[in-house]
């Protein structure tokens, strides 16, 4: 299981939690098992082709997946997973 | 036996090495640290360039901080060579094994024509209001000089802006450029303590000017009252040191963003959402830039401002004041800045978590790609942020209907 961190914005989709455990080898299960259980999330993060939206970054362990392998970054139990869409206020 | 003053000479010019103005020249630059123990008001006339000043009264307690090295070369030199030979007596008591005297100190030096630097002088004034700064020796008084001497320029006179500018103010940073086209909302109020009950309906700029200048009258307050847009974003960021980011639309922050790389101009970033911040600074080509992190801008719904979502005071207050801690170390070039690091801040849990950030190299802003097709004029195209009409707003998620300026 690794724990993924909800921002802010994305918490109302998951019934208010700050963070989910979730099965999953890479960020690819870790995101499929997240909106399988939360299905309201898939257009917020997932183009139609299912892939990772450009305006959501994915970090595993403090690392952005993009400069990783992508979805089919290996995620170890344990590891940390945060998804981070960028934010407006000022 | 009682020893006079020329006892106590001789004893010192036997026991510690001089050395000539001309040799002290000759030394390759860095190689030595020279110090200057003289009184303050004698360092202001006129010093050796790249001395550090530590009086001789002080030099007990701050030799070490000055150069922390016992067996680094020391040279110390004063007025004319004596009181430089019992601060090195001093120096040797205290373990230094490699310290010498310049005979002659400075009137020696400047009488064989040698090159000196005068410190910009702080007057009486000033001294007493930025003492505390002028006590810490990463700051001192070439470092205040260095603050009264920059530009920051402030994008938005909000939640962010209001404590970074106060403090970059209190501080004393020289200029400091506010953007905003907005007047004074009592909504504002509740986190924005640049602007006042009594000022409701003002213009922002201008209620930012009387309050920076009621801190403190020195800065110089240039008010640009107008929407920072893609045709006057190059004019308004011109000749500032550093530009702080506290809007709160996309649009903003990607014109400012592809401009301020462009320019060279470092951007220290925060945006805030009910309990939660985000913090970075982008120094252009050091690290990566705005569209390195973010390449296009999120839906509506997935991005609400302050006025849809809502927001604790604190948290632009807390995130303001981080991003003046920023501004501050660029100016005065100390310090490890966010370069490259993204900190989240959550209020909820009084946590702050660092992630890392890397520049894309298909940065359609800030690749070498991308500064070759400047350079020729054909600048590479980059995500519509939609001018026009900017993240149009769906029924669906948080933000609901909302109108683009009630998202402020």
């Amino acid at each position: 299981m690794s724990t993924v961190f909800i921002p802010g914005v994305l918490r109302a989709n998951v019934g208010g939690v700050k963070s989910l455990e979730l099965e999953g080898d890479s960020i690819r299960g870790v995101v499929e098992a997240l909106v399988a259980k939360h299905p309201s999330l898939g257009s917020q993060l997932l183009t139609e082709d299912g892939d990772l939206n450009r305006f959501v970054n994915v970090y595993v362990n403090g690392q952005d997946v993009r400069y990783l392998a992508g979805l089919d970054t290996a995620v170890a139990p344990a590891d940390e997973v945060r998804l981070l869409p960028a934010m407006a206020g000022g | 036996m009682p020893k006079s003053y020329a006892d106590l000479v001789r004893e010192a010019r036997a026991q510690i090495k001089e050395v000539t103005p001309q040799e002290v020249d000759a030394l390759p630059a860095g190689s030595t640290t020279i110090v200057d123990v003289r009184e303050a008001s004698e360092w202001e006339q006129g010093h050796l360039p790249g001395a550090r000043h530590v009086s001789k009264s002080y030099i007990e307690g701050q030799i070490e901080g000055a150069v922390p090295d016992r067996d680094a070369p020391v040279i110390l030199y004063c007025a004319g060579g004596v009181r430089s030979l019992f601060a090195a007596q001093t120096l040797s008591e205290m373990g230094y094994t490699n310290v010498a005297s310049m005979s002659g100190g400075f009137q020696a030096w400047k009488g064989a024509g040698l090159e000196f630097e005068t410190p910009v002088v702080l007057s009486a004034e000033q001294k007493l209001r930025y003492s505390r700064h002028l006590l810490i020796p990463e700051v001192g008084a070439a470092g205040q000089a260095r603050l009264l001497g920059s530009k920051a320029l402030l994008i938005g006179a909000g939640g962010l802006g209001s404590p970074a500018s106060l403090y970059l103010a209190a501080a004393g940073v020289g200029t400091i450029g506010i953007v905003d086209f907005d007047v004074v909302d009592i909504s504002n109020l509740q986190r924005q303590i640049l602007h006042t009950t009594d000022r409701v309906g003002e213009r922002k700029t201008e209620s930012a000017r009387r309050s920076i200048n009621a801190l403190n009258p020195d800065i110089k307050v240039v008010a640009h009252e107008e929407m920072l847009v893609a045709a006057n974003v190059e004019r308004i960021i011109a000749g500032y040191d550093v530009i702080l980011d506290g809007t709160d639309t996309f649009e903003t922050r990607y014109i400012l963003n592809d401009a301020a790389v462009a320019a060279g101009i470092p951007v220290v970033h925060a945006s805030v959402f009910r309990f939660e911040g985000q913090l970075t600074t982008f120094i252009p080509y050091e690290g990566p830039c705005y569209r390195c992190l973010y390449p296009t801008p999120p839906p509506p719904e997935l991005a609400p401002g302050c006025s849809v979502a809502g927001v604790l005071g604190v948290v632009p207050g807390i995130l303001g004041l981080l991003q003046a801690n920023e501004a501050l170390k660029i100016l005065l070039g100390i310090g490890q800045t966010l370069a490259g690091r993204l900190v989240l801040f959550d209020a909820l849990e009084t946590e702050f978590t660092e992630l890392k950030l890397r520049r894309d190299p298909n940065c359609p802003i800030c690749s070498d790609a991308a500064v070759e097709a400047r350079a020729a004029g054909r600048p590479l195209a980059v995500a519509n942020v939609g001018a026009d009409a900017p993240f149009l707003l769906t029924t669906t998620g948080l933000a609901g209907k909302v109108s683009p300026e009630a998202r402020a």
